[in-house]
């Protein structure tokens, strides 16, 4: 029995609950609440610190924990290599790095690998200086490459345990609502920093944007930041998002593309109401004005299209070729306004999008999609991540997530790129199985997997210039013949996880 | 029937396009040696088309070199090197008289022997690019029994006229009716010039229209991107293909009735009708419209 602040007796504890804490005061446990009332200044309903530096120290950042950011600024991204210098100018070593991918800008983080302040990457990509040195095997622990999918699932279920997110947002108030679509820096969806947000124990939002509250409508809400720190600048603006994500010119993609859209206009689901996604590659974006074509000729609208969401599919939806999009990341200037503005350009998240664990994610509804690929093998598992010589070059993405989430994956690819095959016998990194990959679409014939008996009865007898993959692959190396063999080493510099956890290959580093 | 609707430009330096110019199904790809390839790069281009042609399948599309012509240093060795590579079709550049015709088959004829090749392997084209040429095209459409089709090449043409391009196209107007007139006169194909604003695919469209409805057989094109539109243009129209089946059915009709009277949507139909109707039927069969087999036998 005690009294409490307000002197009511209050028991330590009655049948029922175990331990009662007695009330302590009106502000004692709600620091950010004021105490001096009548002042229209609130000094204290905010949540903002001076720097980057203050962030860190007021998050309790120690060696061994993990940090989290995410990619919508792409090649423009000034945060992560901002506030990992902060971290190593304080000392703090053998992190966790969990971006949720990583692009050429992130080569500066080198340093930070090689001094040991990173420990550790979990990402969904690599690219540039960064793959090629960790290809080399310059870190101790491998990097664990995820899908999109599987790393919101990795974070919800605690296996990525997320102990300060640090979320570079376009705009921002006071108290931590913030949007991606306003302010200078704008990279429109936020669907990977959401679900960081939602998960971390500390969220730190950098913005380059203080705006008035309540920044609404907001994407990651106040009641989920710690603290807002503002910076001169959070991205390059032309290099986050430039206006229209251009249509290849590229004879060879286009013809890639003529033949993908042929493919799924001839398919049994293209229908009137099918869903969609491409990609943001030259074919696979270029594949969407060749579907807009056989749309218009047949009358059929898409109900909604999926993912990265691009120029060409908010020009789609403005014809009245498509009812809806579903964002989890814009890719580009018409996608962001689009988003901003528009009611049926909806913001998801990382696991909205394609987390495989929760109760239902989009990926499982989508009829179509078209995917790009580095190299895929006559057993039809598909590689985005390590290049030809074997070294680091790509990103997981959504790629797994929905080949098997959709009714109908297409992967698009030159038959030959340079000199070599893009149809091998094996695939130095799978990234996605081959049983969720049905058909691959090349410049030099069509391939479709024989586990889709269905699809190839059904393509029986179509103008379609259709081969084995086999068939492919053959052609190819008529051209080019079989290249030796990459010599990798012992050493394992990366594993790829597949979307539900499990680990699907293993890269090893390439020999000299 | 042969199509020859679109004769697709590569440049023979330029080993990936080269190595890659089949895939876009044009009906014919020309490898050219002559004005897309420096002076200092004309032996290396030609040894580059030589060993594609020798080594990589076109899988069945036309092949055709455009090779310098005899007043350079390089045609002589152009026929040489081609001959024994085995194209389809030589084509010549800015050719003006039917003399320039028979040098070039001089050539070839000895180099066949040489070679042990067959007289007559190899196919020949001409493009005509000048007032003089325009003046002489029936002359030079029937110099050889090789030459299976004349080029119109716009570009010298207009310069010679001192003229230039218009989109309307009135400055070549005459040349090109006076080249197809000589293609048809002399039973060979007629190829219409090429359209260079590669994003101006309006203006491309409507050229091709209207060297369709002049009589061409096709065009030459600059770029992959411009093959479907010709072969779109160059597709009988589904109206088209079922008046030509009119026309076949009743004639089919008339010999089942045993009549030598046939008439069509109120139409007697004589003899060119037919001619058109079966050449309809042709191109779309050609471009791989289906037309029910049980329609044909008439």
């Amino acid at each position: 029995m005690s009294e409490n602040a307000i002197g009511r007796e209050i028991r330590d504890s009655i049948p029922g609950y175990e331990k009662l804490k007695p009330f302590q005061g009106a502000f004692a446990n709600t620091p950010l609440v004021r105490q001096e009332k009548g002042n229209r200044n609130l000094p204290r309903l905010n949540k903002l610190l001076d720097t980057v530096e203050q962030a860190v120290l007021k998050t309790g950042l120690k060696d061994g924990m993990t940090i989290s950011f995410h990619h919508h600024f792409r090649n423009g991204d000034k945060v992560v290599n901002m506030v990992m210098d902060v971290i190593a100018n304080l000392g703090i070593k053998n992190l966790t790095l969990a971006s949720s991918s990583l692009t050429t800008i992130h080569d500066e983080l080198l340093p930070h690998i090689k001094k040991g302040v990173i420990g550790r990457i979990i990402t969904s990509g690599l690219r540039s200086k960064l793959g090629e040195q960790i290809s080399a095997g310059i870190m101790d622990v491998p990097v664990l490459f995820h899908s999109h999918g599987g790393r919101a699932r990795a974070v919800e279920t605690g296996q990525i345990k997320i102990d300060v997110a640090f979320l570079g947002v376009p705009s921002s108030d006071v108290y931590g609502n913030a949007n991606g679509f306003t302010g200078s820096s704008a990279c429109g969806s936020l669907g990977y920093a959401i679900v960081d947000a939602k998960h971390a124990s500390r969220v730190v939002l950098i913005t380059d944007n203080l705006v008035e509250y309540p920044n609404t409508p907001f994407s990651i809400d106040q009641d989920l930041v710690d603290h807002i720190v503002v910076v001169d600048s959070v991205g390059d603006s032309s290099r986050i998002a430039t206006g229209a994500t251009r249509i290849t010119s590229n004879p060879k993609d286009l013809l890639i593309a003529q033949n993908a859209a042929d493919v799924i206009a001839y398919s049994p689901y293209f229908e009137d109401g099918f869903s969609l996604q491409t990609g943001s590659g030259g074919a696979s974006l270029a594949t969407t004005r060749y579907l807009a074509d056989y749309m218009r000729r047949r009358g059929v609208i898409c109900s909604w299209a999926l993912g990265g969401i691009t120029s060409q599919i908010v020009k789609m939806h403005q014809e009245g070729l498509i009812k809806r999009m579903l964002d989890v990341q814009s890719f580009d200037l018409d996608a962001v306004n689009s988003i901003a503005v528009n009611p049926m350009h909806t913001e998801i998240d990382a696991s909205y999008y394609a987390n495989p664990l929760n109760k239902g994610c989009a990926v499982n509804k989508l009829n179509v999609v078209v995917l790009s690929a580095l190299e895929i093998d006559t057993n039809f598992n598909v590689n985005v991540l390590t290049g030809s010589d074997g070294i680091i070059m790509g990103a997981s993405g959504g790629h797994s997530d929905t080949a098997i989430g959709s009714g109908l994956s297409v992967v698009v690819a030159p038959l030959i790129r340079g000199r070599i095959s893009s149809v091998v016998d094996r695939v130095l990194t799978v990234v996605t199985p081959g049983e969720s990959v049905d058909i691959l679409v090349t410049d030099r014939g069509i391939a479709i997997n024989p586990r889709r008996k269905d699809l190839i009865g059904y393509f029986h007898g179509s103008k379609l210039p259709l081969y084995t993959i086999q068939e492919l692959k053959e052609r190819a190396e008529r051209v080019v013949g079989t290249p030796e063999p990459i010599k990798f080493g012992d050493r394992i510099v990366g594993l790829v996880e597949y979307r539900d956890g499990t680990i699907i290959d293993v890269i090893r580093n390439v020999a000299d | 029937m042969k199509l020859r609707r679109t004769m697709l430009y590569v440049p023979g330096g330029n080993a990936a396009m080269v190595k890659d110019a089949h895939i876009y199904r044009s009906d014919a790809i020309m490898f050219d040696l002559e004005d897309s390839i420096a002076v200092n790069e004309k032996e290396s281009a030609r040894l580059l088309v030589f060993h594609a042609l020798r080594t990589l399948s076109y899988e069945g599309t036309e092949t055709v070199v455009r090779i310098n012509g005899l007043d350079s240093p390089y045609g002589r060795d152009d026929i040489k090197a081609m001959v024994n590579a085995g194209p389809d079709i030589i084509r010549l550049p800015k050719t003006e008289t039917a003399q320039d015709i028979q040098d070039v088959e001089e050539l070839i004829r000895k180099e066949e022997a040489a070679a042990g090749l067959e007289e007559g392997s190899i196919a020949l084209m001409a493009a005509i690019e000048s007032p003089l040429g325009i003046l002489n095209a029936y002359q030079i459409a029937t110099a050889s029994s090789r030459l299976i089709g004349i080029a119109f090449g716009a570009e010298d043409y207009v310069t010679n006229m001192k003229t230039s391009r218009s989109r309307a196209g009135s400055e070549i107007f005459y040349a090109r009716s006076a080249l197809v007139t000589a293609a048809r006169a002399a039973g060979i194909y007629a190829l219409d010039t090429v359209f260079s604003d590669l994003n101006d695919e309006e203006g491309f469209v409507e050229e091709v229209r209207m060297a369709k409805q002049l009589g061409f057989d096709g065009k030459s094109i600059i770029s992959p991107r411009q093959i479907r539109p010709v072969h779109d243009v160059f597709a009988p129209t589904e109206a088209e293909v079922e008046a030509a089946l009119r026309v076949m059915r009743g004639i089919a009709e008339a010999k089942k009735r045993n009549t030598g009277v046939i008439t069509v949507d109120g139409k007697m139909v004589d003899k060119p009708m037919v001619e058109r109707a079966e050449r309809v039927i042709e191109m779309a069969k050609a471009s791989g419209q289906r037309i029910p087999e049980e329609e044909l036998h008439v």
